[in-house]
């Protein structure tokens, strides 16, 4: 990487003779040993060489028969060949999803409707080791990741929302929740399952059936997931997915078979789909892009923060819509964080996403790596001062140094615009108002997190935040019971807890 | 500005009955202002229409906002909104009552004006007058309630105290009923007013004399400058800024005329605005703003909602 040269010509390159005791000191020597490879079997799960649609309950290929390749990006090995759906798989959806729903599904009892969804719950955590590696293979994060975070979570929001399929009445109280009837659901590439699973499972347990589009880099959970659905038996029509590219997302949700939209991606794509849905009677939740501030305080527990921020910026690769990617540090303690975080980079380990012990895995696809960067080389033009560590980068597969930005403006285009990648900023502060100031200084509103010891300054903050999610003391929490969205232009609705539940009715009255 | 409307000459406000000791007295009559930061301006742009009654008999000259004013409109609710957020929810629900109580003392003008506007019967602009004043009564009860209706504590399976709180969402723009002057203004401002946002109101452009007789009552009870601003004028002129308006986080797209409405949406989503609809079915001119059960819902609040999630460690 081009980017990289000026760094490393300042960067020793690890001889065995250097005392243990020489390294972590912040002059980004690498770490004085080698971990031994330790990977996860990629047997557990088998992957076909083809996967076709899934709709009405039956694999099917694209009324054209088009396929597209998803790549690892590992390794970019091509993994297998996907049908690629077409405008008229989308009608085919709809119309599956719509006799599902009035058919069967939407009269379907709700304590039936549940043990459905306890039943997917429990095949999701029966199974988890294939979704696990199958997830980091077709997306690139860390093994340790997906297993420990992505497939328990996913499982659990199906176990949390079956439990409100026939409670709805407590979640409304004096109202009649019904459903809207099929929603059109577009996720992302940074959790495909979690996102299919925060997706459908509030969606089904209140008796709406959905037609899903996966990210086009990463389908395969989501066609696993179908089996899954068959496996359960799943009434035919009542999940469908069409993995495909961002067009047929926009047919999707432009279709007016559909009654609902949710979409959780990039605000310059939400704001194609809040147009797209514009005049019509449609419902629509938005959970879009964020530039978080992570603060913290200068009487903060000071290594717990450093994990803090590390776990906010690097968990993913970075590619989290709420990664704490503009740290805003209290002056006083500013040079003692970066030192503190330098140090603490010199022992992230980056590589084979399937290694057990990787932290920061492959970057999802060629064109985010681009991305990155892009805006990292901005980062460095605009003035502000780089640091990697000597971290060895695999010879093949997209990845990319976690790297930290000093002396960074509040203009600089790493500080304005989301990246989406391992890249921290780092700004200062002095006052709790100034750190407000700076922390809303920005279009987008999903996530904040701040540091202090202090918890009478913890509530202010959490109050003085423009932000759906505030994280104290903490960073990047999930929890299927727990409310998830964003303010302003990180888009509208919540996901998760009772909240999730709100976007997949209709109240009438008693 | 009579020198521009030579029909002003001719316009008769709501007179008190006449009696023999007033029959040579010139009644002083009221010019109808915007209401912009809590103050009663006139529009930048020197202009206005003529509003007449629904008997057709010419009422007053209200102002034809323009798209300045409407800028600035929004700088005072942006304004208003971060002191409005931050009072006590109980101290948002006295006020909002306030307005009740000031509206009370005027009832007789506020249903003559309701008669006049909307043809109706002495007794139903009476029943609408009163129906509005007990409506701001419902909404502020909910001013300390709703955190704790649609709030949580939400029990994560780790060691993480949790909550979710509602927090007012900024300024909302209303595009108010075309049909209902002051009860379905009133149903429609209460809701995003009671937890604390601001507002921009784009007054029904046929019948805007009472919504800008609620701003003399808004302006003498104790709501912060700023908090509630009102315009009248055309609403195809008005709407597309309104909508288009980066510093507006909310629209209530209500009073839309249908034909402007997709374009009202997509101008919206450029900024990402939530946007408050009329229910599925319903139009305005058929909307039924004395039934309690229709109009009073806390759903209507929750529109103009965020919803903040807190999470912290627990341990030693």
């Amino acid at each position: 990487m081009r980017l990289m040269a000026t760094e490393q010509s300042r960067l020793l390159p690890w001889s065995g003779d250097r005392a243990a005791a020489g390294w972590g000191l912040g002059d980004g020597q690498a770490i004085p040993w080698e971990y031994a490879p330790a990977p996860e079997s990629r047997d557990v799960v088998t992957i076909r060489s083809r996967y076709g649609l899934f709709i009405d309950g039956r694999e099917v290929q694209a009324s054209d028969g088009g396929v597209f390749s998803t790549v690892n990006p590992a390794t970019e090995e091509i993994i297998a060949e996907v049908a690629k759906a077409t405008p008229a798989d989308v009608d085919r959806a709809i119309r599956a999803a719509r006799r599902a729903q009035k058919t069967r599904w939407g009269s379907l009892p709700g304590r039936e409707r549940a043990k459905y969804l306890f039943r997917i719950a429990r095949l999701l955590q029966e199974r988890s080791r294939e979704f696990a590696v199958l997830e980091t293979m077709d997306s690139g994060k860390p093994i340790k990741e997906s297993r420990d975070v992505d497939v328990p979570l996913a499982a659990a929001h199906f176990w949390y929302y079956a439990g409100w399929a026939d409670k709805l009445e407590y979640a409304f109280p004096g109202r009649v929740a019904r459903p809207l009837g099929v929603a059109a659901q577009v996720i992302p590439w940074n959790f495909p399952l979690l996102m299919l699973s925060w997706k459908i499972a509030p969606a089904l347990a209140a008796g709406n059936t959905v037609v899903l589009k996966p990210a086009s880099t990463t389908p395969l959970s989501a066609l696993l997931f179908a089996e899954v659905c068959r496996q359960a038996d799943l009434p035919a029509g009542v999940v469908n997915i069409i993995p495909g590219p961002s067009d047929i997302g926009m047919h999707l949700v432009s279709h007016p078979g559909v009654d609902k939209v949710a979409f959780t991606g990039s605000t310059a794509v939400g704001k194609l789909i809040q147009r797209a849905v514009a005049g019509t009677d449609k419902g629509l939740t938005l959970e879009l892009g964020g530039k978080a501030a992570n603060i913290v305080f200068e009487d903060a527990a000071l290594d717990q923060a450093v994990e803090g921020i590390v776990n906010g910026i690097y968990f993913n690769q970075g590619e989290v819509c709420c990664a704490g990617s503009r740290l805003l540090v209290q002056e006083s303690i500013a040079e003692t964080i970066t030192e503190k975080l330098k140090d603490r980079l010199g022992t992230i380990r980056v590589g084979d996403p399937l290694d057990k012990n990787t932290d920061v895995g492959a970057i999802n696809s060629r064109a985010q790596l681009e991305k990155i960067t892009e805006l990292v080389a901005a980062g460095v033009a605009e003035g502000a001062d780089m640091y990697q560590p000597a971290c060895d980068l695999p010879d093949r597969g997209y990845f990319f140094r976690p790297t930290l930005f000093t002396n960074v403006a509040q203009s600089h285009r790493i500080a304005k615009e989301e990246i989406f990648g391992p890249v921290l900023s780092v700004l200062t502060f002095r006052t709790p108002d100034e750190a407000v100031e700076k922390a809303n200084n920005t279009p987008y509103g999903l996530s904040a997190g701040v540091w202090t010891e202090k918890g009478s300054r913890i509530l202010w903050m959490a109050r003085k935040m423009r932000a759906g999610v505030v994280w104290a003391n903490t960073f990047n929490r999930f929890d299927p019971t727990s409310p998830f969205g964003g303010y302003k232009e990180s888009g509208f609705g919540r996901e998760g807890g009772m909240h999730g539940l709100h976007a997949y009715v209709r109240l009438e009255d008693r | 500005m009579a020198t521009r409307k030579p029909a002003v000459k001719s316009l008769t406000v709501a007179k008190s009955p006449a009696t023999a000791s007033d029959a040579d007295r010139i009644e002083v009559r009221k010019t109808y202002k915007l209401y912009i930061g809590g103050a009663f301006a006139r529009t930048e742009s020197g202009r206005s229409y003529l509003v007449s009654g629904a008997d057709g008999s010419p009422l007053a000259n209200a102002n034809r906002a323009s798209r300045k004013d409407l800028r600035d409109a929004v700088r005072a609710a942006r304004k208003g909104f971060s002191g409005w957020a931050d009072r006590t929810a109980m101290n948002r629900g006295q006020v909002l009552y306030r307005v009740a109580e000031l509206m009370e003392g005027r009832r007789d003008q506020f249903a003559e004006e309701v008669r006049q506007a909307e043809g109706v019967s002495v007794a139903r602009a009476r029943e609408i007058t009163l129906r509005a004043i007990d409506r701001w009564v419902w909404y502020a009860g909910w001013a300390d309630k709703i955190a704790q209706v649609l709030g949580a504590s939400n029990p994560v399976a780790a060691d993480y105290f949790n909550f979710t709180i509602p927090e007012a969402t900024g300024v909302v723009g209303i595009v108010a009923s075309e049909t209902s002057s002051l009860l379905g203004l009133v149903s429609r401002l209460a809701p995003p007013l009671v937890t604390g946002n601001a507002v921009v109101v784009l007054a029904s452009e046929t019948r805007p004399l009472p919504a800008i007789t609620l701003t003399e009552v808004l302006g003498t009870s104790d709501v912060p400058a700023g908090v509630v601003n009102v315009l009248t004028g055309r609403k195809r002129e008005l709407v597309p800024v309104l909508a288009a308006h980066v510093d507006i986080d909310a629209l209530d797209v209500w009073g839309v005329p249908d034909e402007l409405r997709t374009d009202t949406e997509l101008a919206a989503a450029d900024s990402v605005k939530r946007i408050a609809r009329r229910p599925r079915g319903v139009t305005d001119a058929r909307f039924d703003w004395l039934d309690d059960r229709a109009s009073e819902r806390p759903e209507w609040i929750a529109a103009y909602l965020e919803m903040k999630t807190v999470w912290h460690p627990i341990g030693v």
